[in-house]
């Protein structure tokens, strides 16, 4: 059983200060959804009133079509999993995953059952018996995900749990908290500032700023078409090219930059007019060295700086005629010998691998 | 042998100077505020009671006569035990337990709210006005309950004024006076253990356990209390063994026909001139003092080492 989840013009006060301001969102049942945004964006504040631990100041949260406001955190049909995880250190596994049926009166017999089989569906079986400070990280991780179960919640929260593991198991945790989600079919909220948690295992995701929410949309989406610099900045890596809006026709937008005009195709949400500030997006892998025949909609003359071997990719740091700095990466599968730092180059990069958007704050910055 | 010292891996990690202030300071501490009185009062409760002059002398044999007074009374004495003393003991230790009881009862809810509910300039505030009261000696601060309870005290005199009683309630007469002001006597020794062990849980713990469906009372019950278990044996064991010790507060406050068993240990070696059965009552305190300690670390299920942290 899952249930939509829907923030209806919800805003967060602290004093004068908006934790999150005017979130409008609505979350379908069974779907994987994720905040995205960094430190200080609000993303836990919203997390938290969706799981009742802090009451709107304005606006309100619904579940299943059902205001929740007064209903307190014991009594929604959510259960929030914390970024340090906050399994109970003086009982056993079993007595933690089981803790929600023990408060609700379920027999003891009954609640062994449950417990295990959900040590089952984490593949824990017969650990239970364990203290949680004899489990592993990635195992406590898989604990508090079935203790969250236990009660069968509609919604699971999830806030950052997986940022306290190194980097092979966080990857692994991804793929498994998927394939769990998958399985019991409930609606997941996930809270994360690591975009590559959100694109891998959301359905969609909401990028907030400062308390709002900047795009929300599918992954793909949100990393091909950001709606706003920030959102192309924080989703990913951007290089940016300031300049000012020269042309619009149809669907196509051309922006005038000292450093060549650059082509775009449009996209309907963007309201600019000629001569607007402007800055157009292209991301380091969208640049490409021509070869013999190519043709590219933008060309753009760089000189190399310096360059790095990330494994799977190079990624190669070059100023422009203006004195900007840009990045591109190329697989490590071409051959590149004959770059080196000094070397100058003619980059291209399609117009629909770019997008051009009215001039506002970066990530980056 | 100097040398051989020397090398040993305390002196070279700790420097010459500081290892000998260290050894010096645990020895003199050890040995001689811990041993050599304890030992020198269990010798003397064995010892018949003789002026110092005639110590060594033929009058100066071990006995157990002081401990058989405190179960069976004098000698002269028709009764079968000695039922004032014993009485006085047992009144003491059950008193005792009742006000560490309360004093646990009391301490847990405002302990719980400096540590987690209250917001930092009200725990501060909390904090020091707790403390500010133990600046002043405890002898003055039962004198002050004192004049609080007395019959024509402020209590009194204010529930008559409104009119709420027309006769004195006789706190000083049942002991109430008393009750409270041992329970006050030692209230900073349940509080802050309790406090440190309150404070060092995890928010997030009390959140998850509530998240999960668990209503405050359970919660405490089943997440607050087990991880504050350390702390409230600490200040269970300090409270009890200071109340079960306590002379000034009873001297001031207990009604005159009560006695308190550390003033009879007073009267023992002050008033009667009778060292050896002094220390024999101080002895007998002493083990009740270690029982309760056990007992406590039995029934809670806690190691020493987690107590005095």
């Amino acid at each position: 059983m899952s249930a939509d989840v829907e923030l209806n013009n919800v805003s967060v006060t602290f004093g004068s200060f908006y934790a999150a301001k005017s979130v409008n969102v609505k979350i379908n049942g069974g779907e994987f959804f994720s905040f995205l945004g960094p430190s200080g964006c609000g993303k836990t504040t919203l997390l938290r009133a969706i799981s009742g631990f802090q009451d709107p100041s304005e606006g309100s949260v619904l579940i299943d079509n059902k205001d929740m406001s007064g209903i307190g955190p014991n009594k929604r049909p959510t259960s929030l999993i914390f970024q340090n995880l906050a399994l109970f250190p003086l009982m056993s596994v079993s007595e933690n995953i089981a803790f929600s049926l023990e408060v609700r009166g379920v027999s003891k017999g009954d609640r062994q059952k449950r417990a295990d089989e959900l040590l089952e569906l984490i593949a824990l079986e017969g650990q239970g018996e364990k203290k949680v400070h004899q489990l592993s990280g990635g195992q406590k991780q898989r604990v508090a995900i079935a203790r969250a179960l236990a009660v069968e919640p509609k919604v699971l929260l999830l806030d950052e749990p997986l940022s306290a593991l190194d980097l092979k198991l966080r990857q692994r945790m991804r793929t498994e908290l998927r394939e769990i989600q998958k399985r019991v079919n409930i609606t997941f909220i996930y809270i994360t500032h690591d975009q590559g948690e959100a694109l891998t295992m959301s359905d969609r995701i909401a990028v907030m700023n400062e308390g709002e929410i900047e795009q929300i949309g599918p992954c793909d989406e949100v990393y091909n078409n950001p709606l706003t610099p920030f959102v192309a900045t924080f989703v990913g890596e951007n290089n940016p090219l300031f300049g000012k809006v020269k042309e619009i026709n149809q669907n196509k937008i051309k922006i005038e930059t000292p450093d060549g005009d650059f082509v775009s195709t449009m996209n309907e949400n963007k309201k600019l007019n000629i001569g607007d500030e402007a800055i157009a997006f292209v991301r380091p892998e969208s640049l490409f060295m021509p070869r013999d025949g190519d043709s590219f909609d933008n060309l753009i003359d760089v000189n190399i700086e310096s360059f790095e071997f990330e494994g799977n990719i190079k990624n190669f740091y070059a100023t422009l005629k203006s004195g900007t700095k840009i990045k591109f990466s190329i697989p490590n599968a071409i051959d590149t010998s004959s770059i080196s730092s000094g070397t100058k180059l003619q980059l291209g990069f399609e117009s629909t691998k770019s997008s051009i958007l009215p001039k506002a704050q970066l990530a980056i910055d | 042998m100097g040398n051989y010292l020397f090398t040993q891996p305390f002196f070279k990690k700790n420097g010459k100077a500081i290892a000998i202030y260290f050894l010096v300071a645990i020895v003199f501490w050890f040995v001689f505020l811990v041993i050599i009185p304890q030992l020198y009062m269990l010798d003397l409760s064995f010892r018949s009671n003789v002026p110092p002059l005639a110590r060594g002398g033929p009058q100066d044999y071990y006995t157990m006569e002081h401990y058989q007074h405190f179960v069976f009374g004098s000698k002269t004495s028709l009764d079968a035990f000695n039922f004032v003393d014993l009485g006085v003991f047992g009144r003491t230790i059950l008193v005792s337990i009742m006000v560490t009881i309360a004093n646990l009862l009391f301490c847990y809810p405002i302990a719980f709210y400096i540590a987690k509910i209250a917001n930092p300039s009200t725990a501060r505030l909390l904090i020091v006005s707790l403390i500010i009261p133990f600046w002043i000696n405890e002898l003055l601060r039962s004198f002050a309950l004192r004049i609080l309870f007395a019959n024509e005290g402020v209590i009194n005199n204010f529930l008559t004024g409104i009119g709420v009683i027309d006769q004195s309630i006789l706190f000083i007469t049942y002991d109430i006076g008393l009750y409270t002001g041992l329970v006050y006597a030692y209230i900073l020794l349940m509080m802050f253990p309790l406090y440190n062990a309150i404070e060092s849980l995890d928010i997030n713990q009390i959140e998850a356990a509530k998240d999960l469906g668990s209503s405050s009372l359970r919660t405490h019950w089943r997440i607050v209390i087990p991880h504050a278990k350390p702390g409230i044996v600490s200040g269970c064991t300090m409270v009890f063994m200071l109340t079960v010790g306590a002379l000034a507060t009873p001297v001031v406050l207990s009604s005159p026909n009560t006695l308190w068993f550390p003033q009879l240990i007073y009267q023992w070696f002050n008033m009667n001139d009778n060292w050896s059965r002094g220390s024999a009552y101080s002895i007998i305190l002493l083990i009740i003092s270690v029982i309760f300690v056990l007992a406590m670390m039995r029934i809670f299920k806690v190691k020493i080492g987690e107590i005095i942290k």
